[in-house]
């Protein structure tokens, strides 16, 4: 019953972000100063040509107007239509967003294998040399930029090494399976495609690794802090004056312990590595949302830009949701008391 | 007497060092336990009783401390050199620990009945059911009124009565030989108390587990207790049958503590504590440590009085040089 109220009051909170974000987006994006339909049209087009386009587009009406009709539209499932594509904003991301979102969850899946366990060697092992090391690799991880790192594997495994591609979802002269899920290496699974499947891991590794590293950090930091933490509870003397060995303690008693506040970082973390995202795929010429975006901006894409908001912060929300979920299914002091 | 000891203890000296010198936390502290025996040892805040309690089970963290001199025995095994592994297989085995907090004592993310189903397969060769049914008639004996659904519990589902049966219960699912209980039943009210106390103490007698009950309350070891060691400072200063320890206390600090207790104070009389306060342990005197408080001090104190005989044909010791006459005594 805690259950459902709680999914009634966040669906509740996701409509008001929406229109939260819709407004500052709408307001910001129509207040720069810069015209669409002249970047339409081009410097020589006569002012008769862009007034024209502007009606087209409906930039001609009152700003209020247009929010509305944004929004009814919205209401619908309807994102509006691309200025520089000319395509429905919901089909350019539905095309994208896959993209960002696989990237994103197997930076999120590295970040995480990586740095629990290392959380909790760093924390068993709290003041020894292999602490010191976790720590220095949290904090290198956490201040280096994205675009400095993507660029150094680049240069190391795909310059020097030849190991792993340099760019892209998968090898050009590979065709890419068709949508089941929009996730490559899920779609080369399904398909039974197993070169494809191979070359779409590896086309994923580098700029997965650039993404997650910093959250590798994060979360080893969150990890053994939170495993600090619990190795100084009862329960843990109580373990141990059972006769559990001392793995048996850490693994059993402490770490289930500790998840249960680092599922808020890890589930947050998500959110930010799809707004982060924007950078890497930059860098390895990955097809997401990051380089849609970018582009849709120089053009002054209102729609288009709008959208990309719109469905981040929708994941980030749904992110959230998932998160007290899992938070209710993990801790039972949480689904008895709310 | 040719009782065996489950365990002794032998002029253990244990401090912690510190930045620029050390704890002495225990100082030549000698006791034993035998079968079946509940054996008290009480003293002031700090005075070493959990200290004595975790090393015997050598559940200090390690690196923490130092054993200057001296060792332990339990059930024969040489617990200062043991091995973790032996370590292991005594822990919740032969040798079982109670603690003063239950509130926190349990995992309070597990159910009650996978930590001591858990327990009992880590020492006995039961598959999950027997593991199951044990723990079931362990909680009827702890009066636990639905046993079933009590398994099926968190801890947090419980109060902190039935969570501190819960860990005697699980004390004793392994019968061990040995009970540590450190302050089992401080944080429980008084009713409480007393209810937990016996049941814990019939079924030791019943299964002739010996128990060292740890405690500041001599209320408590005057009803619990066959045997009592009073501490202070990280030694002992007085030991012997509970009715000579309480009924005719020669250390003036055991005297002291009786004298604090409201039930023996006379109507009306301020609540008679002892003057002064636990001195620095890492800055013991050498002579005796409770000089500075004492009524009865003389230059004599300046020097380690060692636990005796009051007389020949008795076990009441006493570490002092001025021991109280018995005649003196008020109870
Ligand atoms: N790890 C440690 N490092 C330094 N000093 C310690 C450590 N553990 C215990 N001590 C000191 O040893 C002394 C004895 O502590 P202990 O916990 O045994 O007291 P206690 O008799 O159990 O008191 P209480 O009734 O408060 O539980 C105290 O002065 C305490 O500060
Ligand atoms: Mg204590």
């Amino acid at each position: 019953m805690a259950f459902l109220r709680m999914i009634k009051k966040r669906l509740l909170g996701l409509l008001l972000v929406v229109l939260g974000v819709s407004f500052i987006t709408f307001a910001i994006s129509h207040l720069i100063p810069g015209d669409p339909a002249r970047l339409i049209a081009g410097d020589k087009a006569s002012e008769e040509i862009v007034q024209n386009i502007r009606e087209q587009l409906g930039l001609n009406q009152p700003l209020y107007i247009q929010y509305g009709t944004y929004l009814k539209g919205l209401a619908t499932g309807d994102l509006g239509t691309s200025i520089r594509t000319t395509r429905p904003v919901l089909e350019d991301l539905k095309a994208f967003f896959p993209a960002t979102l696989e990237l994103s969850l197997v930076a999120l899946l590295f970040a995480s294998a990586l740095g629990i366990p290392l959380g909790v060697i760093s924390a068993v092992y709290k003041d020894k040399p292999i602490d010191q090391v976790v720590r220095t690799l949290a904090v290198t991880g956490i201040s280096t930029p994205a675009f400095w790192l993507g660029l150094g594997v680049i240069v190391v495994f795909y310059g020097k090494l030849g190991l792993l591609p340099g760019g892209g979802r998968i090898d050009e002269g590979l065709t890419p399976p068709a949508a089941m899920t929009g996730f490559y290496l899920i779609d080369t699974l399904l398909q039974g495609d197993k070169a494809a499947f191979v070359s779409a891991l590896k086309h994923i590794l580098l700029p997965a690794f650039t993404l997650g590293f910093v959250h590798l950090g994060v979360v080893a930091r969150q990890i053994r802090s939170a495993m600090l933490e619990q190795l100084q509870e009862d329960y843990i003397r109580t373990a141990k004056a059972n006769g559990t060995s001392k793995w048996g303690v850490i693994l059993h008693h402490a770490l289930p312990n500790a998840l249960i506040p680092s599922v808020t970082v890890i589930g947050l973390a998500l959110g930010d590595l799809l707004y982060g995202a924007v950078l890497t795929e930059t860098v390895f010429a990955w097809p997401g949302m990051g380089a849609y975006v970018v582009n849709s901006i120089q053009a002054l894409d209102f729609p288009a830009v709008m959208g990309f908001a719109v469905v981040v912060s929708f994941a980030y929300v749904i992110v959230n949701l998932i998160v007290d979920m899992l938070y209710m299914l993990i801790d039972p002091r949480i689904s008895e008391v709310s | 007497m040719t009782q065996n000891p489950v365990l002794s203890i032998n002029d253990l000296s244990i401090e912690f060092p510190v930045y620029k010198g050390a704890v002495k936390a225990l100082n030549g502290v000698s006791l034993h336990v035998n079968e079946g025996e509940i054996v008290g040892v009480v003293g002031e805040s700090g005075s070493g009783k959990s200290v004595t309690s975790m090393m015997a089970m050598k559940l200090l963290p390690e690196g923490s401390y130092r054993v200057t001199q001296g060792d332990i025995s339990i059930l024969g095994t040489d617990i200062i050199h043991a091995s973790e592994k032996t370590m292991r297989t005594l822990r919740g085995g032969d040798v079982a620990m109670i603690f003063q907090e239950p509130m926190t004592a349990l995992n309070p993310t597990r159910k009650i009945g996978i930590q001591m189903t858990d327990v009992i397969r880590l020492h006995r060769r039961l598959d999950n059911d027997a593991a199951r049914q044990l723990a079931i008639s362990l909680l009827k004996d702890m009066h636990i009124a639905d046993p079933e659904s009590t398994l099926q519990r968190y801890p947090f589902e419980l109060s902190g009565g039935m969570r501190q049966r819960v860990l005697i219960a699980l004390a004793f699912s392994c019968n061990p030989r040995l009970i540590i209980a450190d302050e089992p039943t401080t944080a429980l009210d008084v009713t409480v108390q007393k209810q937990v106390l016996m049941l814990l103490k019939a079924k030791a007698r019943e299964l002739k587990t010996a128990i060292l009950f740890i405690t500041h309350d001599m209320a408590v070891v005057s009803q619990f207790c066959d045997r009592v060691y009073v501490m202070y400072a990280g030694s002992l200063v007085e030991a012997g049958s509970t009715r000579q320890v309480l009924h005719a206390p020669r250390h003036p600090y055991t005297r002291g503590l009786m004298a604090a207790l409201p039930e023996l104070a006379t109507p009306g009389s301020q609540l008679q504590a002892i003057p002064g306060n636990v001195p620095d342990l890492s800055r013991l005197p050498a002579g005796c440590a409770f000089a500075s408080r004492c009524p009865s001090r003389s230059d004599k104190c300046n020097q380690k009085p060692v636990l005796t005989s009051i007389h020949e044909a008795t076990t009441h010791q006493v570490a002092c040089w001025h021991p109280a006459l018995q005649e003196e005594l008020a109870v």
